[in-house]
């Protein structure tokens, strides 16, 4: 797997989610995936960076563009160093939420993407490596 | 700041949403839907959701709680034009908005308000 | 690798490049493994003729690196093309790698007459043709089985591609008769053939028969309540038909929730309902006839 090109964008507020939400539809466009997975990734990405805006107080993601043999993907990677997780099985079950919302955050982006991968450790940060292939 | 308008037609207000909405303008359209339910007695909302390109659970409990809120403020709030894309996507993300009654596009979105057993009702005391 | 070692075999089939093509391909079409239903003669010669070409020039530019060398780049393309099409044609991959196996014979027989009174060196040169073959044979292995698994995948997508119409019933309503199993990539394809037929017709009804559906499992139930929630979304309401008595009883069984979607019997049952919900009815001709006439 070879990552092509990329883009790294800071997230520490609800407008900058909006502009990540931007970025990650433009970097999908230009993969060439569908309408519906343009909008699955797009939503998986507005999730996630939002999960860094409330729970970690800020971070950054970096798109990239990855290839692995013939097939085409976007990597998304959400790092922050924020208060971690301390239990990732029991944070990516539907309806688990430490904060207001309905928690679909993790789960939900975690369905709509192909790979998922969390790691996280309390009082340092959390990383999330989600891949949409084409 | 930026807030979405509020179109008022008869006893119906009518919400157009056209942009990229953060979570901030999200939580003010809330706030100022209710506010005007209350003030001008509208027994229904018309929310237009075709221009929107994604809808994260964020801005679907947004649309949920909307509906809440206006009925118990005695007010039917339809939501109109979601993009196949978006309600795929939404499914999958595990919500399926079940408070929220939806029609294909804002002409329909009028029917069904105006076909309703409520507002029927209330037409008939009306002329009688 | 000894260059001095290869540049007998390379002589060896500079010299004789036709004598061993022609022990080669009566080796090949002698051989069990033979398909002439499946290849002409004449095609088998080509083919032969060229890989044959393409390993004598191999061998002489003395590159040891089959694999991924520079030198061996054409003879990789032709054999990745030639097991594309066998593959297609119904080759097994053992029919296919036999094709680079069987030039083994013909090369050694030859090395044998040129070099059989120095048994050591006529050794040295069988190992390096062999495991020069060698390598080729696996790739065409491995070419084979990508070449199939593309042919694999295309003909799920044009599978599930016609496995999954949307007919219009009435103006408004909407049948997808929905046949075999229903997994999660089925579902996408569903869905999102629903939703665009439903911006395209307006319709405000969908019946998803699921007469031509074997089981109905709690996962199967559970894709076929995200088809009716996403249409729900974009205002369309969906009426569940071809319930079987024996899905009746795995779903009561099962336990699986199908929500308050509307379930149906039988198809005509669901269009009824469906009329019914948009203010129409089914009237009979005659009935109607003698009440507007009287």
């Amino acid at each position: 797997m070879t990552a092509s090109q990329g883009e790294q964008l800071p997230i520490r507020t609800s407008e900058e989610v909006v502009v990540v939400r931007q970025a990650v539809r433009k970097w999908a466009v230009a993969a060439g995936f569908s309408i519906i997975d343009q909008t699955k990734v797009v939503t998986a990405a507005s999730e996630l960076a939002r999960n860094t805006v409330v729970h970690a107080g800020g971070g950054t993601v970096l798109i990239e563009q990855i290839t692995s043999g013939e097939r085409r993907g976007l990597r998304l990677t959400f790092e922050d160093s924020g208060p971690g997780i301390p239990d990732i099985e029991l944070a990516l079950k539907d309806g688990y939420t430490t904060g207001n919302g309905l928690g679909l955050g993790l789960s939900g982006s975690k369905r709509l993407m192909n790979e998922f991968v969390i790691t996280s450790t309390v009082g340092h940060g959390t990383k999330v490596v989600a891949t949409k292939w084409k | 700041m930026e807030r979405i308008p509020i179109l008022k037609m008869g006893d119906c207000l009518l919400v157009t949403v056209q942009v990229d909405m953060h979570d901030q303008m999200a939580l003010t359209l809330q706030d100022d839907l209710t506010t005007r339910i209350s003030q001008t007695k509208a027994k229904a909302v018309l929310i237009d959701i075709s221009a929107l390109e994604i809808v994260d659970s964020f801005i679907g409990r947004m649309l949920g709680n909307i509906a809440g809120m206006a009925r118990i403020l005695d007010a039917q709030t339809v939501l109109v034009g979601m993009r196949p894309a978006v309600a795929i996507t939404l499914v999958e993300l595990g919500m399926s908005l079940p408070g929220v009654r939806t029609a294909l596009n804002v002409e329909r979105g009028m029917d069904l308000i105006r076909m309703s057993p409520a507002n029927r009702s209330r037409h008939d005391r009306e002329s009688r | 690798m000894p260059k001095p070692a290869s540049s007998k075999l390379s002589e060896v089939l500079l010299r004789y490049e036709s004598d061993i093509l022609a022990t080669w391909m009566q080796l090949q079409l002698s051989a069990v493994k033979h398909r002439g239903d499946l290849i002409k003669n004449s095609d088998l010669r080509e083919q032969s003729a060229r890989f044959l070409e393409l390993v004598r020039e191999g061998v002489q530019t003395g590159d040891p690196n089959v694999q991924s060398g520079a030198a061996w780049a054409a003879t990789r393309e032709m054999l990745e093309s030639l097991s594309r099409s066998r593959a297609k044609l119904g080759f097994t991959p053992a029919e296919t790698a036999s094709f680079v196996y069987s030039l083994k014979a013909a090369i050694f027989e030859r090395l044998r007459e040129e070099m059989g009174s120095n048994p050591q060196a006529l050794v040295t040169e069988i190992i390096t043709a062999s495991e020069l073959l060698d390598v080729l044979g696996l790739l065409t292995m491995e070419m084979y089985q990508k070449g199939r698994e593309g042919v694999i995948a295309r003909q799920q997508q044009e599978l599930m591609e016609l496995s999954t119409p949307v007919v219009m019933l009435w103006d408004g309503v909407l049948a997808l008769p929905l046949i075999g199993t229903l997994d999660s990539g089925r579902t996408q394809v569903v869905m999102e053939n629903l939703l665009q037929r439903i911006v395209e017709t307006g319709a405000s009804i969908a019946i998803l028969d699921i007469t031509g559906v074997p089981t109905v499992d709690t996962l199967v139930a559970q894709h076929l309540l995200k088809a009716v929630s996403a249409a729900r979304l974009m205002g369309a309401d969906c009426i569940i038909s071809g319930i079987r008595p024996q899905i009746a009883q795995t779903i009561v069984h099962l336990g699986v929730d199908l929500g308050n979607v509307t379930t149906k019997a039988t198809l005509a049952e669901a269009f009824r309902v469906a009329l019914n919900r948009t203010s129409r009815r089914i009237v009979d001709a005659d009935f109607q006839a003698s009440t507007t006439g009287a």
